[in-house]
């Protein structure tokens, strides 16, 4: 038996080491949270004002949120604007909204926004991102339009990354090709 | 260096590595002619059975090493679909006298055509040798050997090396078992997904996670030359490309720009990265300049361009846009001239990603309210589909342009529960379309280049 050992090669290879991600952790605060919009958000307070009851003697406090917070804004104004699939143009109706938005940030100057953009789920991540972009953008567009100082308004894009309604139907996709302006 | 057996525990990549090579020649007659031998251009049709025992360990090595090793190797065989591993319980011939001489008789009897044989040993200096030899059962010749020398906590990487020895002497083409991949780790609920950036062997073991989870991560690649990951993170909520450093866990963002950056892919030789970024809305195409960090705008058109890749030979570029009115994937020269469509068939197409051979190009498609993932020539030409769901999408390559990995989603119930997101591969005949282990769901996977030592 021959046993013999030719071509001699020594490699050396650096380590690749890590264990420890060295995050920045970012408080996830503003994303999201933005209410259901719209009439969807009665709440108690309001319901029990329309009690008849003769033992209330003192006078209700007006009910709702603070005028000019957050809450105002998602109840009282609307938050959000819906689009077409794979669309970023304004419709009608969302542009009354966002005529709504720039009344309201008139009224309350100190405010400023930032204008999310949302895809459904029926698209690649990355272009979703880019659709999310211009319709934040349109959103955003329109309200400079209308007179709203450019410094206010800021603009983010989740793409399908934060679908406000989870099912996987037409009826959900049509709630998530959304743009949604959070109060900061 | 300092040999740490606390370390054994790990991967093998925390580690200094330092192997000697040696060939090994045939025991028995002259070099091997071969005649066995795997056409992996026509699918996994009929895999090869290989018999893998476990490698002989006369002593000193960790007890479990040599069944350890042999393993590996027997899952990556397996799991690359051209091979069909045979099951240990039937073996005749036992390991220890496998090493003066195997006995064919013993291995054509359970219709073996490969057979894989080994010994591990731990050296005086604390080195561990593995050598491994090759064998054609039905010619009784040796078709390779090799020996190895590295520290112990190395034997999976060592494991993974023989693998591609074994693929490469019976396929003809380079493996890619010694490979990592890079991907997102997905938990919680689909309206607050939490996403970290997670790493692991290509066969699942090693697997850590790279971020915490306190901000969303997407689209991560591979640098081809260097340690490193190019990714989109939301820090501070805002979208921007980082690069981050596996060796260092550093990471930095690339540029300072008012708007979102997204997309992000190195250039063939590390130096570049390409990636979108997003003005006044419109997303074009641009490339930065790693070394001195100047940026160049490559398209101009009021569209979405994005998911941009280069050709690996550099000289040209794919990407999506929508500038004929659905999504569709164009090439350009890498300055950004010569902007031509390729694909035209029926919906859209997305995520190309050119081979390492440059031959072909992969991608999403959406057609009819489905997803696939095919290929087709880089002139467009001869699309074939591999895969199709609800939801795949992002296709990778393997290193050797044999196997796609790509992510799919099975969608969860109205209340978003119960929904699946998985990583998967397929061969690029179609066939050996398998899930890859990963712990929690799993998506947006990229393949490591073949690691520098198995180069």
């Amino acid at each position: 038996m021959r046993f013999e050992e030719f071509g001699l090669k020594a490699i050396s290879l650096a380590a690749a080491v890590l264990l420890v991600a060295a995050c920045e952790t970012a408080p996830e605060e503003s994303a999201d949270t933005s209410g259901q919009g719209g009439a969807q958000q009665q709440t108690t307070s309001t319901q029990s004002t329309t009690s008849t009851s003769p033992t209330v003697s003192s006078t209700p406090t007006p009910a709702g949120p603070t005028p000019g917070s957050y809450e105002d804004f998602v109840e009282n104004v609307g938050d959000r604007v819906f689009y077409d699939f794979d669309k970023f143009d304004l419709k009608p109706q969302s542009r009354a909204t966002i005529e709504r938005w720039a009344a309201w940030l008139k009224q309350y100057p100190d405010v400023t926004v930032t204008v999310e953009g949302h895809a459904d789920e029926r698209g690649t991540r990355e272009y979703n991102l880019a659709l999310g972009e211009r319709r934040a953008t349109s959103a955003r567009n329109y309200l400079i339009a209308l007179g709203i100082n450019p410094d206010r308004i800021a603009t983010i894009s989740y793409g399908k990354e934060r679908p406000g309604c989870v099912a996987h139907n037409e009826a959900c996709w049509s709630q998530n090709r959304r743009g949604v302006a959070v109060v900061n | 260096m300092i040999l740490d057996r606390s370390l054994t525990r790990n991967p093998v990549w925390r580690l200094r590595l330092l192997a000697l090579i040696v060939l090994l020649v045939p025991m028995a007659g002259g070099p091997a002619r071969a005649a066995l031998e795997i056409d992996i251009t026509q699918g996994n049709v009929d895999p090869l059975p290989i018999a893998v025992p476990e490698f002989f360990n006369p002593g000193g090595a960790s007890a479990q090493t040599g069944r350890d090793i042999s393993g590996v190797i027997t899952n990556n065989l397996e799991r690359s679909g051209l091979f069909r591993p045979l099951n240990p319980a039937s073996f005749i011939q036992k390991p220890e006298s496998m090493q003066v001489q195997p006995r064919f008789a013993d291995w054509r009897i359970l219709n073996a055509q490969a057979l894989v044989t080994g010994k591990v040993e731990l050296q005086p200096d604390g080195r561990l040798r593995v050598e491994f030899r090759l064998w054609d059962v039905l010619a009784g010749e040796q078709m390779t050997g090799l020996v190895y020398f590295t520290t112990p906590g190395n034997w999976r990487r060592i494991a993974h090396i023989i693998s591609d020895a074994i693929y490469k002497r019976l396929t003809g083409e380079e493996g890619y078992f010694d490979t990592r991949v890079v991907y997102i780790a997905e938990s919680g609920p689909a309206d607050r997904r939490v996403k970290r950036l997670a790493i692991m062997d290509q066969d699942g073991a090693g697997h850590r996670f790279l971020t915490d989870g306190g901000h969303l991560v997407l689209t991560p690649r591979f640098s081809p030359t260097r340690q490193e990951i190019t990714y989109l993170s939301y820090i501070a909520e805002k979208p921007r490309v980082y690069l981050y450093n596996i060796d260092t866990g550093k990471q930095e963002v690339l540029g300072d720009f008012p708007g979102m950056t997204f997309a992000p892919r190195f250039s063939p030789d590390g130096n570049r990265v390409i990636m979108s970024l997003a003005r006044n809305g419109n997303s074009d195409v641009y490339v930065m300049d790693l070394r001195t960090r100047q940026i160049r705008q490559l398209t101009k058109h009021p569209s979405i361009d994005t998911s941009p890749c280069y050709s690996p030979d550099g000289s040209r570029i794919v990407f999506n846009s929508d500038r004929g009115g659905s999504q569709q994937l164009y090439v350009m020269n890498a300055d950004g001239s010569g902007v031509q469509r390729i694909s035209f068939g029926d919906g859209r197409y997305a995520t190309p990603v050119w081979s390492p051979r440059g031959d072909l190009i992969a991608f999403t498609k959406i057609s009819k309210g489905r997803f696939f993932i095919g290929v087709m020539r880089a002139d467009g030409s001869g699309e074939r589909l591999l895969a199709e769901s609800f939801l795949v999408e992002g296709p990778t390559w393997s290193p050797n342009g044999r196997v796609l990995m790509f992510f799919r989603q099975e969608p969860g119930d109205d209340q978003g529960n119960g929904g699946r997101t998985r990583l998967w591969s397929v061969d690029l005949t179609g066939y050996n379309d398998r899930e890859i282990m990963t712990p929690i769901d799993a998506s947006d996977p990229a393949w490591s280049p073949l690691s520098p030592l198995n180069r």
